[in-house]
């Protein structure tokens, strides 16, 4: 039988597998091993790592952030401090911490995001508390960023559903920044008919019935309809569309609708992480100094609404601060409830989209 | 199974305990285990969960264009790819050597890297989207543009497969074809045809297996509109996005499965076929 000399190679063929696993297993063990070692050795010559997992918007808040925390951590303890971060649509930068990537701080578009990873065990329950103004340093609100002179006029929400318009926004499904445009749009219908939730869904039906790019995160929204020119009009979140503006100068318009929602993105230790790495302390403090003056007027700087008002005032030829902003716990029940009406599979959104 | 005669040294090269030893431990830690945990995730789902989740409209319109695009993208790359090979194999031009490293480029470029790129150039602002869109034609943002980003990553699949049959091939044979009077087409499609064909069909379905996968490059091309321009990988993404791995794991099944029969019945069509080929 052909099977019989198979049988005669058993013995090496599992030996060989034998070793493989042995091998690998070795590895791992090592690997595991090594970690707590290198460390150790860290604290002795006095620097110290941290990385902050943060949403794709933070990115050029983060780079000069960082420089000002290493300065100011330098003056105070004498220990140098690398900071690395990482950018992505939030809900799937949350999930790569959940899955196993190191992050002492979390600075995310979403305080649902960063509750997964308390649900998870990762982050102590609390947090939200633990830092002012329900652990958001800085605010930010939806805008409509539209080409330079408004060709199409759209000045308000009821503008942009009319048909022919084409408008540029994110998947909720997968952005946060999505979730606080869509809930913006909401805020302003439900007012509008007075708190009539079926003529409410059918103006959000009607809005996304104008959406002809529905990328899966905010930048690749604006990449969208800045760089390749599509729609008329991008919902965007303000710090973004200032950005735009900077970058492409006399392009574009930023239009403030009337009616608009405070986005509160939130930053958390990864308090399971940090204990393992011994970095709580200036994990917490990373934080922290985001609520300094000079770190509120860096973000105010860069297009985010600091959280302390007597600093938000220095830029209110910046922001158009009479805004009326609908906020997600009075309005919305907070977001486990807005998630699970709005978002979850099946929910308005998805009923939205159904012919 | 292990094709191994008795009374006959069982191969020239020694080591077969050896080799398949580290062939099986390679496999299992790479493609099996893997697999088998998408089983396991699922293990906590009941059937009608399940069922309920792959077969709800919103997913069943992604199967529909994921599908579609990957057979139109994977047809082109069919007649595209046999004239690609044909032309690198029996032509001697300049720049030749250039032009074969070209093909493979789709393999080495990011494939986001690759999505961007398209999109650009095939929206309505784009160079190339302009000049369609003079004739009314949307590239960007429609199946067109998923079609078109999968014509591009799966091209080396089909060209890299049919290049060494034709290389081998014998031209004895068109000779033949020629002296016993066979017209240009005859020869073509009696003679050289038939060689290709099994080459052709595993590249085929090389690139069908790619496409209903790729994700990077075609979800930037794609727009994602539900029940329009939405890939079943986006909603496989969306469901992880929202923590929910029980969904994507189920869609992910679905996907596994539908591969799975499609390559089967590749693979099944081009023994057949080399066998009809061979007498």
């Amino acid at each position: 039988m052909k099977y019989m000399s198979f049988l005669k190679k058993l013995p090496p063929t599992v030996l060989t597998l034998a070793v493989m696993l042995g091998l690998f297993a070795g590895y791992a063990a090592k690997g595991g091993g090594a970690s707590p070692a290198i460390a150790a050795a860290g604290k002795t010559s006095q620097a110290v790592e941290i990385t902050n997992v943060s949403y794709d918007p933070t990115r050029e808040l983060y780079a000069v952030y960082n420089k000002l925390f290493q300065e100011y951590w330098k003056g105070k303890t004498g220990q140098d401090v690398t900071i690395t971060q990482s950018h992505g649509g939030s809900g799937k930068q949350a999930r790569s911490v959940l899955e196993g990537n190191d992050a002492d701080v979390v600075t995310l578009a979403l305080e649902h995001d960063i509750g997964e990873l308390e649900k998870a065990g990762l982050i102590d329950a609390g947090w939200v508390g633990e830092l002012p103004g329900n652990s958001a340093p800085y605010t930010s609100t939806i805008v409509f960023l539209v080409r330079k002179g408004n060709p199409k006029k759209l000045n308000d929400w009821d503008d942009i559903v009319k048909p022919g318009v084409e408008i540029i926004t994110p998947d909720p499904k997968s952005s946060g920044g999505a979730r606080w445009n869509f809930l913006a749009a909401w805020g302003y219908a439900i007012d509008l008919y007075g708190g009539d939730e079926a003529r409410t869904k059918q103006f959000l039906k009607d809005l996304f019935g104008n959406v002809t790019v529905l990328d899966s995160g905010a930048r690749g929204s604006t990449t969208t309809f800045v760089e390749n020119g599509q729609g008329d009009v991008l919902l965007a979140w303000e710090n973004e569309a200032f950005l735009s503006i900077k970058g492409h100068p006399g392009e574009f318009e930023i239009v403030t609708p009337s009616i608009s929602i405070l986005a509160q993105p939130s930053v958390a230790v990864v308090d399971e992480v940090a204990r393992k790495r011994g970095t709580e302390e200036v994990a917490k403090a990373y934080l922290e100094y985001l609520y300094s003056d000079e770190a509120q007027r860096l973000e105010g700087r860069n297009f985010y609404r600091p959280s302390n008002p007597k600093i938000l005032e220095e830029f209110s030829d910046t922001f158009n601060l009479k805004l009326k902003l609908v906020n997600i716990d009075d309005d919305f029940g907070g977001w486990a409830a807005a998630t699970e009406k709005f978002f979850a599979d099946g929910a308005i959104f998805d009923q939205i989209y159904k012919k | 199974m292990f094709s191994i005669k008795r009374g006959q040294s069982s191969s020239i090269i020694p080591g077969f305990g050896l080799s398949i030893g580290i062939t099986l431990t390679m496999l299992s830690l790479l493609v099996l285990i893997p697999l088998l945990s998408v089983l396991l995730t699922l293990s906590g789902t009941t059937f009608e969960v399940f069922w309920k989740t792959v077969t709800d409209t919103q997913i069943i319109a992604t199967y529909k264009v994921t599908f579609s695009c990957a057979l139109a993208a994977s047809l082109v790359n069919l007649i595209f790819g046999i004239m690609l090979a044909w032309v690198l194999v029996r032509y001697e031009f300049p720049c030749k050597r250039i032009l074969d490293g070209l093909i493979e480029l789709p393999f080495a470029l990011p494939t986001a890297v690759a999505g961007i790129t398209l999109t650009t150039l095939y929206s309505d602002k784009g160079w190339i989207g302009s000049l369609f869109d003079k004739i009314g034609v949307k590239i960007s943002y429609t199946t067109t543009g998923i079609t078109i980003a999968m014509i591009f990553i799966g091209i080396p699949f089909i060209v890299r497969c049919i290049q060494p049959v034709l290389e081998k091939l014998d031209r004895q044979y068109e000779e033949a074809a020629f002296v016993l009077g066979a017209s240009r087409p005859r020869t073509f499609f009696k003679v050289i045809l038939p060689e290709i064909v099994p080459a052709a069909l595993s590249g085929f379905g090389l690139a069908f297996a790619r496409c209903i996968g790729e994700y990077g490059s075609v979800v930037f091309i794609a727009g994602n509109i539900p029940y329009k321009t939405q890939i079943t990988p986006l909603i496989i993404m969306n469901k992880l996005e929202q923590f929910n791995y029980a969904a994507a794991t189920s869609v992910a099944l679905v996907m596994i499965i539908f591969a799975f029969v499609i390559l089967f019945l590749i693979n099944s069509l081009q023994s057949w076929i080399s066998r009809i080929a061979r007498g």
